[in-house]
């Protein structure tokens, strides 16, 4: 396997041998310095084109989308090409229910987007997981697209004006904590530009970033909890062989179409966040590029395993904001990152222990296969 | 439901003309589909690079003043310029984008990100050609060709559009034939390509089971190559066609042309070539009688509700046989 997969389980086989309160204490500080990176500022890994804590956001929004897709594509094998079309159900939700027909703060909307997207998502999957895996693909793809037409289309809904003065969050102004500044080489504090903690306004996107890392948290426990359940076993054997599992008493119909509600509602939750930090929505920002870009995160990031497809949201993310002073070129260098991604990794960046341990030993049985035809 | 009984004949024949469209780009995917069981994502920028190899040749040869044998003769520049550029452009996809892929025995979805970054890569660099032209410094002798990239690129006007004959209300444009009868000839050639000629069955024992194929000594690579150039040289003339048709191209044009297309092999049967063309013609006849009973805006999404009712009903397509399967 190559360097970056042997590091990665190395790493891992040396944290899960500490003993666990050491093993507590450094999650902390890591989930720490997560939360702090917009204040600390690091050099390299800053935007300099674009505001920090902004790309940060996005950055969360997307990984809780990939790890939402990663349920439906990773866990369960449906391939879903229409992933945005939840994305935009829980947005609009918080538009509708908190501005344009009526006045609910942004953390009721919440549960509304989260139910709206299920629902979506039941009423898609009901009938069409039965239709093979290569044809799921084009339904769930016209499925974003009907979204976004309707959305288009649609007075009630705003149509391409779209929808304005969406509900943020409200929280305390409690105090403001000055951010560095490391343009000097070393770090300075700089206390012009401060956060005010617990104020979700459009000065500062800092809170939101919180806001969006605890959900991001709270979902990776959530779909730990999933993934070595019963549950996630059913998945598990669904994707590998449908006929084998169905003999062995596993319903998969109904597995698959739990997957799909699943990951429905967490689509419909990370538009819920999305709508909240942009402030206005329209239906341009809900094309099929998105989807498509989705689908990206989960296989670069190795469909399965959830902390590679965080990374992979991160980096697909982060690498066009960082690059923005390229930004006539950033799209064409996108697609050459993804393609040398693919050529080179087309396991993913981190592929499941799972797939790397099915990987090994074909390679193995081909090998022993070799030696016996030279014999 | 006026609009739709008063128009009708128009309807229809406008429709059939696009759907022979979505046909000939649908094959592209159909095929591809049925040898490698790999949705072509990129098949879309072939087409649409096709489109532009037809506009610069025909402007470069001054083709918008001709007249009678002219014509015909610009039209045929037209299609070879499209087809030329459509097939090489597929192969050094395949070259570029699959190859590598296949000699690693990367999964199934891999092959689709590669497909996605091709995609990017080729609708990118026609957007940016005024960029790529001052890399070679050839940004002032081409300038009628790469100014202004993100704009519309407009076909010299060839065939003047007039009426031919009279059907119910609705006088057939010379336009709508033309679009129609070629991209019938078009796939009735490859049909029987497929069905009749050596390579053709090469093509089909490999979508049957590669592995057999392979013992009987049929070259994998080679066929998977030839899908590439077919599917290539067909989005070529389907590029042509549209250009007769719709007049104007942009680096863009290509991706919901390609979606239309790529639903059109699905509803059809994917991997089956006749399908293709029903599926095309079902989709771009059903797209205009959804438009005239809802409104133009609905186009889509009833081209899509219509795709996912008849998969539930038919869950392998109208024709839903694979290309393996097909009879000589």
């Amino acid at each position: 396997m190559s360097a970056v997969t042997d590091f990665f389980h190395g790493f891992r086989g040396r944290v899960a041998g500490l003993p666990k309160p050491v093993r507590i204490v450094l999650l902390v500080v890591a989930a720490l310095l997560v939360y702090l990176l917009p204040i600390l500022n690091p050099p390299f890994i800053t935007t300099t084109d674009s505001d920090f804590a902004s790309v940060l956001f996005s950055c969360s929004v997307y990984a809780l989308v990939a790890l939402g897709l990663n349920v439906v594509i990773g866990y369960a094998g449906l391939l879903d090409l229409g992933y945005v079309g939840f994305f935009a159900i829980g947005a609009y939700a918080v538009g509708v229910f908190g501005s344009a027909h009526g006045t609910l703060p942004w953390l009721l909307c919440v549960p509304l987007a989260i139910i709206f997207a299920m629902v979506s998502g039941i009423l898609l999957g009901a009938p069409t997981l039965r239709v093979r895996g290569d044809y799921l693909a084009i339904v769930t793809l016209g499925f974003g697209e009907i979204i976004r037409l309707v959305l288009l289309n649609s007075a009630w809904l705003g149509a391409a004006a779209g929808i304005s003065n969406v509900p943020s969050p409200t929280g305390p102004a409690l105090f403001s904590i000055p951010h560095l500044d490391w343009s000097g080489g070393a770090p300075v504090v700089d206390l012009s530009t401060t956060t005010t903690v617990l104020e979700f306004g459009v000065r500062d996107a800092t809170p939101f970033y919180w806001l969006a890392l605890t959900v991001v948290i709270i979902v990776i426990f959530i779909d730990r909890l999933m993934q070595n359940s019963r549950v996630g076993r059913a998945w598990e054997a669904t994707r590998e062989d449908e006929d084998a599992a169905e003999l062995m008493g596993v319903p998969t119909f109904r597995f698959k179409l739990l997957a799909f509600a699943i990951g429905a509602c967490i689509g419909g939750l990370s538009g819920s966040l999305f709508a909240a930090r942009q402030g206005f929505l329209n239906p341009d920002n809900f094309t099929i590029l998105y989807s498509v870009l989705f689908v990206a995160m989960v296989v670069v990031g190795g469909q399965g395993n959830r902390w590679g497809v965080i990374s992979a949201a991160f980096l697909l993310t982060w690498l066009p904001e960082k690059f923005r002073f390229l930004s006539e070129e950033r799209y064409l260098l996108f697609g050459l990152a993804l393609m040398a991604l693919a050529i080179f990794r087309p396991q993913g960046l981190l592929p499941p222990r799972r797939a790397v341990r099915a990987i090994e030993s074909e390679e193995e049985i081909e090998a022993l296969e070799e030696g016996t035809a030279h014999a | 439901m006026d609009l739709l009984i008063h128009h009708f004949f128009e309807l229809t024949i406008t429709g059939l003309a696009i759907g022979a469209v979505y046909s000939l780009v649908a094959l592209g995917y159909t095929l591809v589909y049925g040898v490698l069981r790999l949705i072509n994502f990129a098949h879309s920028e072939v087409f649409m690079w096709g489109t532009f190899g037809a506009v610069w040749v025909l402007t470069a040869l001054g083709a918008g003043q001709a007249s009678g044998a002219g014509v015909f003769g610009y039209l045929i520049i037209g299609f070879a310029a499209a087809m030329l550029v459509s097939a090489v452009v597929a192969m050094l996809l395949e070259y570029v984008a699959y190859r590598p892929l296949r000699k690693r025995n990367a999964p199934p979805l891999v092959a689709l990100i590669s497909a996605i970054g091709a995609s990017f890569v080729l609708s990118e660099l026609m957007g940016l050609r005024d960029k790529v032209a001052t890399w070679f410094g050839l940004e002032t002798t081409l300038a009628d060709y790469v100014g202004r990239p993100r704009e519309n690129a407009v076909m010299p006007s060839l065939v003047d559009s007039h009426t031919v004959f009279q059907l119910g209300d609705y006088g057939v444009k010379n336009i709508d034939i033309i679009v129609f009868v070629s991209a019938l000839v078009m796939m009735v050639v490859l049909d029987q390509f497929v069905r009749r000629t050596r390579l053709g069955r090469g093509i089909r024992a490999v979508a049957q089971d590669p592995e057999s194929a392979a013992l009987m000594g049929v070259n994998r690579d080679r066929v998977i190559r030839l899908t590439f150039l077919v599917g290539g040289i067909m989005a070529g003339g389907a590029a042509m066609l549209y250009l007769l048709k719709i007049g104007v191209t942009r680096y863009n044009a290509g991706f919901i042309l390609g979606v239309k297309a790529f639903t059109a092999a699905v509803l059809g049967g994917i991997g089956n070539v006749r399908g293709a063309l029903l599926g095309g013609l079902v989709l771009g006849v059903a797209e205009n009688y959804g438009s005239a009973l809802v409104g133009t805006q609905w186009k889509d999404v009833v081209a899509f509700l219509l795709l996912i009712v008849i998969l539930l009903f038919r869950p392998t397509g109208l024709l839903g046989e694979s290309l393996g399967k097909a009879r000589a």
